[in-house]
């Protein structure tokens, strides 16, 4: 009996090969897709942890002076106090054919941890100059005048030097900070005594890539679960429509007294080998797509939070595992459906296997309820948006479910006006038809309508973000040449010769500074018409460049101003060793995950004399010469001096980035939904015959028929296009006004793009069109053939 | 001698590796002194010279140790130690020194024993030893010189040192003159010709200050500082060694040391309460272990038999923990001990290489 069960079961997809195949794949995408983000992910925050655990293996706190430098003598007075503290220097220099972050520590006095262990296998080799870089970062400098080894751990992008190599590549006696030992002996006197300017940073907060990235990595997720819902449309059809198909073969076996366990079980198996095979093949899919995505996240990665993240992929079994988790759970929720309607099969009832077609009026009105519901949900989400960044994923979510189960009772609505205005029996009869087919293909066309949805919503968020962006890159990078002074002293050389041949040397100064509790810089800002006439402001307080100049108060960037609620006029802002200073607006600051503020120059010397300048940015109607005459006069390297084409050529790279991988993920989403509904039409035809063979019989050809499969799945992949736009527009508010403002701090307008919905609307019909051309081809090819069989069965 | 755990090779170190007897000695000691001065026979000590750094050899130590009472009747013992390693015959400014330092510190009672280490490179002010005035110091460890002006910076000392759990401050006064060891302060190493250059404080009245988890303790006691310097102090089969220095109830006291190799090499010196030294030589002395203890997987000698036939010297050792091992990244037992027999009295035990 089992084995006739087999048998039978098998027989289904032997004649099925391309359901099963939709079936396969659907699964397999969904699992490649969702197991693919995962595996971005897991790298990314493997890298995080590399970085982290270099100068510490279970986290040091560090000691920093505000000027984000100090005297190394700061280092032997600490020892000298007795606290165990070791020095660290980091600084960018040029390495062979690349530019490293130089990362020098002090191996006899570092706490443990992977840098350390490092340095004392071969301690006297690496006093001498032995290096450690990641093997990747060995690939970028090539040769060097250093002795460099391979590590993986030391993040990419980095060079682990000893501290007195360090100093001498970076020319200077000075250090970063210093890491504090966490297993400090009794009796000390308090650091805040020993050493009151230096701040005490806890472990973990010095390096906030974790925090800093979550926004990035919960983009990629909420795509991966989105790709993998979509996916589950495909297996959920496929599932759905196999049942229907074997309805008549399951009352059969019942008949003959197959046990319902026993059936039931067969499905599960049989599910459950479909999961597993197709799993695995989303496995090695899902980590192929992630080895080809790897490089543009790494990118990302780097230029957006300077997170060193190597660029290839290497195997990890917890994504693997955790991906194959989800086509299971994906599998028995899109099988749930046909096990339930298998128990409450009636076994003596004659077949009818139009029957959930008929009754899937009353299933409607649910659906428009739940979607109603679902909407209000969204809409209290929207109204209350200070629930952070898992909130705003929620009301994404909430919003796009609900559009979608509005999809199929909208489109009813649609047809049914369209039925209504019909004129002749043939289009009375085409409407009808559609209308009838809708919820076989409902499913299909929800994930459309989402696929299309999403391209327009990020397609929009994307625009607008970048015809943003670069206006205010023409307004923020205004001066014609940035120079990047080695050191303290070399800019003491540098301010004299440049105040003689330029229009305004502007200064850029800085310290660290944590802001309202998040990690921050203050900026020194030279008053000049360049800032005036050129900073666009957010909220400012009535003569606020006047007041700025005179030290009255302090301007925050956008992302400090969203995050910490600052009303301008009313705040105060408190910065290191300072009384709280007066708000008097923000700027907008793409790309920058720190918080920041700003305060005229000469209270930034007052406050922090030690600061050193770290660029200065020049004013100059001639800057070939005036570069030529850095190169010529100083030495500069080229590396030192930015032009301002070159600086916003980089921003530009940046901003690309971005959203490569968001756009990546959006192509691929969108080529699910069209399988998706591909794999509804192939099997939606073979069921369609019975109904099509009267037409034929009445004397429609082939072709004509054909034509109108084609016209059906072109009419109604439009109407959904039309649905997408409103909610792939209100997707697009929510991701700037809402996703936008808690994952980066920044807030922007949003535009419209009309053209690129025309290029949708092109690229989604050409997807319909070959979704469709295949059961419409195999119409017309075998047409009376094939239409008399839907005589022959007596189904 | 006072051949203590030395550093050559700080890489090992830090590895923590265990120093077993390898054909390379304790610590590689018994590597060549390529390149470095070599200790020459005839060479007078000079002080207050010789009581500072000599970066051209490649091994050196400032050792203190002390057998110490507190007001109750209770023992204890005390080590403050400071190492200087070379990797080069010379002193540079910064990071580009060569020379390398370490701490160690040790506090022993009869039921806990307390070490903790420091580390340092040479050419940054973080640990060094200068003669005017006397400091040598790593860290906040020191030992500075409390001696008037005119007297011999050794006269008077005070030596702090801290680890997590234990930190003591003392004064060590001395009451009797410095002692030179060997030929006038050329310590033979092995029949090979190994030697260092070697003198030494042995009469110092110690008071001060314990502070230990319980809190603190007031102590009184007699201390012995060792200062000694070479390139490369061990021969090649040469493991470790036994050292033991001894205060006798009668005024007397005793250096003496054996290095166990293919051949055991043994040498002291006996020291009069006036100071004047009679060298031993190899072979004068016989050491016998008595008991041993199991710390770990280690077997080490705590009791032992030391003879001396020509001096009518016969007498037991007893230590006060004998589990006073030095768990560090070299890896020792060192702690005071008493011993009865032909004479009586306190000293102090180091063992190397087990």
């Amino acid at each position: 009996m089992t084995r006739a069960t087999f048998v039978a079961f098998l027989s289904h997809w032997w004649r099925n090969k391309l359901q099963l195949a939709m079936l396969l794949a659907g699964l397999a995408l969904a699992t490649a897709l969702w197991s693919g983000v995962q595996a971005l992910n897991t790298e990314a925050r493997a890298a995080y942890a590399t970085a982290e655990a270099l100068l510490s293996e279970d986290g040091a706190a560090q000691l920093e002076h505000p000027s984000g430098q100090m005297a190394q003598d700061r280092f032997v007075e600490l020892r000298r106090a007795g606290w165990l503290v070791s020095p660290v220097l980091e600084g960018r220099a040029d390495l062979g054919e690349t530019r490293v972050t130089l990362i020098g520590i002090e191996p006899l006095t570092a706490p443990p941890g992977a840098g350390p262990a490092l340095a004392a296998q071969d301690l006297e080799g690496f006093v001498a100059g032995t290096g450690f870089a990641h093997p990747q970062t060995l690939r970028e400098i090539g040769t060097s005048a250093l002795d460099l080894r391979p590590s993986n751990a030391v993040p990419v992008g980095s060079v682990l030097v000893d501290i007195g190599t360090a100093q001498r590549l970076l020319e200077t006696d000075r250090i970063s900070h210093l890491t504090v030992n966490p297993d400090q002996p009794a009796g000390l006197r308090p650091l805040n005594e020993v050493a009151p300017d230096l701040r005490r940073i806890p472990p973990g907060e010095g390096a906030e890539l974790g925090g800093l990235t979550e926004s990035f990595h919960l983009n990629l997720t909420a795509f991966g679960l989105l790709s993998f819902a979509v996916g589950l449309f495909i297996v959920h059809s496929a599932v759905g429509l196999a049942f229907e198909q074997r309805r008549g073969m399951f009352r059969t076996l019942r008949a003959l007294g197959l046990p319902l366990r026993v059936l039931t079980l067969a499905l599960v198996a049989e599910m459950l080998v479909f999961a597993l095979i197709a799993g695995a093949a989303g496995l090695v899919l899902g980590h192929v797509l992630a080895s080809l995505l790897m490089p543009d996240v790494a990118l990302t990665l780097r230029g957006l939070y300077g997170a060193p993240v190597p660029g290839a992929l290497q195997f990890n079994p917890q994504w693997a595992l955790a991906g194959l988790g989800m086509t299971l759970a994906g599998t028995a929720i899109a099988g749930g459906q046909a096990l339930w309607r298998l128990w409450h099969l009636p076994v003596l009832a004659p077949a009818r296997p139009r029957a959930w077609a008929q009754a899937s009026r009353r299933g409607l009105r649910v659906q428009a309820g739940i979607a109603l519901a679902l909407g209000l949900v969204a809409l209290i989400l929207a109204l209350r948006p200070e629930g952070g960044l898992v909130a705003g994923f929620a009301l994404l979510a909430a919003a796009l479910l609900a559009a979608a189960l509005a999809v199929p009772v909208l489109l009813s609505a649609m047809l049914s006006v369209a039925e209504r205005r019909a004129r002749g029996p043939l289009a009375q009869w085409f409407w009808a038809d559609s209308r009838q087919n809708l919820p076989r293909l409902s499913l299909a066309l929800m994930a459309l309508m989402l696929a299309l949805a999403a391209n327009i919503g990020v397609g929009t968020m994307v625009a607008s973000f970048r015809a943003t962006f670069i206006d205010w890159l023409d307004l923020r990078l205004v001066a014609e040449v940035n120079v990047l002074p080695a050191n303290a002293e070399e800019a003491a050389r540098l301010e004299p010769f440049l105040a003689a041949r330029t229009d305004a040397v502007l200064p850029m100064l800085r310290i660290d500074a944590t802001l309202e509790g998040q990690p921050g810089q203050v900026y020194a800002m030279k008053d000049h018409a360049t800032f005036r006439d050129n900073w666009p402001l957010i909220a400012p307080v009535p003569q606020v460049w006047d007041r700025l100049a005179a030290g009255e108060g302090v301007l925050v960037n956008e992302q400090l101003y969203r995050r910490a609620g600052l009303d301008p006029g009313a705040d105060r802002l408190a910065l290191p060793g300072q009384d709280p200073l007066p708000v008097l607006g923000a700027y907008p600051d793409y790309g920058n995950p720190l918080a920041q503020a700003v305060i005229a120059l000469p209270r930034f010397q007052d406050a922090y004399p030690g600061a050193p300048v770290r660029q200065f940015a020049l004013r100059t109607d001639n800057p070939q010469a005036l570069i030529a005459a850095l190169q010529d006069e100083f030495g500069l390297s080229a590396a030192q001096i930015t032009d301002q084409a070159q600086a916003k050529e980089l921003s530009m790279a940046i901003f690309e980035r971005t959203f490569v991988i968001t756009r990546a993920l959006n192509v691929l989403t969108l080529s699910v939904a069209a399988l998706a509904l591909f794999a509804a039409l192939v099997t939606l035809a073979g069921m369609r015959l019975t109904q099509l063979a009267p037409l034929w019989a009445l004397g429609l050809t082939p072709r004509h028929l054909a034509g109108l499969e084609l016209a059906r799945a072109l009419v109604l992949g439009a109407l959904t296009l039309l649905l997408a736009l409103p909610v792939g527009l209100m997707l697009a508010q929510v991701l700037l006004a809402v996703i936008n403002v808690q994952a980066f701090g920044w807030r922007l307008p949003l535009q419209v793009f009309p053209g690129d919905w025309a290029r949708l609307a092109l690229w989604a019909g050409l997807a319909v069109l070959a979704a469709a051309s295949l059961p419409a081809l195999r119409l017309w090819r075998d047409g009376p053939a094939q239409l008399l069989r839907g005589f022959a069965h007596e189904r | 001698m006072n051949a203590r755990a030395m550093v050559i090779t700080l890489a090992s170190l830090l590895l923590g590796a265990p120093y077993p007897g390898t054909a390379q000695g304790f610590a590689g000691l018994g590597t060549d002194a390529e390149g470095f001065a070599v200790p020459q026979r005839g060479t007078p000590l000079a002080f207050p010279k010789d009581h500072g750094a000599h970066p051209d050899y490649r091994i050196e130590w400032w050792y203190l140790t002390a057998t110490l009472d507190g007001a109750g009747g209770q023992e204890y013992g005390v080590q403050w130690t400071l190492f200087r390693s070379a990797l080069a015959p010379s002193e540079a400014e910064g990071w580009d020194s060569p020379q390398v330092w370490m701490g160690h510190a040790g506090l022993t009672t009869a039921e806990a024993h307390f070490s903790a280490e420091r580390f340092a490179r040479g050419g940054t002010g973080q640990a060094g030893g200068t003669i005017d005035p006397f400091v040598a110091h790593i860290d906040d460890w020191h030992m500075i010189s409390r001696a008037a002006e005119g007297a011999d910076a050794y006269d008077a000392l005070r030596a702090h040192a801290r680890g997590a759990d234990f930190s003591f401050d003392l004064d060590f006064d001395a009451e009797g003159p410095l002692v030179k060891h060997g030929d006038d302060g050329y310590s033979m190493k092995s029949a090979e010709g190994q030697a260092s250059y070697y003198y030494s404080q042995p009469f110092y009245r110690v008071t001060g200050t314990l502070h230990l988890p319980d809190g603190p303790v007031e102590v009184t006691g007699q201390g012995w500082l060792d200062r000694e310097w070479s390139s490369q102090p061990l021969a090649e089969d040469q493991a470790g060694w036994d050292w033991v220095s001894l205060s006798f109830d009668d005024g007397h006291r005793m250096m003496g040391f054996q290095l166990r190799g293919t051949q055991t090499f043994t040498a002291g010196t006996w020291i009069t309460p006036s100071g004047d030294p009679t060298p031993l030589p190899d072979g004068a002395l016989r050491f016998t272990p008595l008991a041993h203890t199991q710390i770990d997987a280690r077997r080490v000698p705590t009791s032992w038999r030391i003879e001396w036939p020509e001096g009518e010297l016969d007498i037991e050792t007893e230590p006060l923990n004998p589990r006073a091992w030095m768990d560090l990244s070299i890896s020792y037992w060192e702690g005071p001990l008493r011993f009865s027999g032909s004479h009586s009295g306190r000293g102090y035990l180091e063992m190397t290489g087990y």
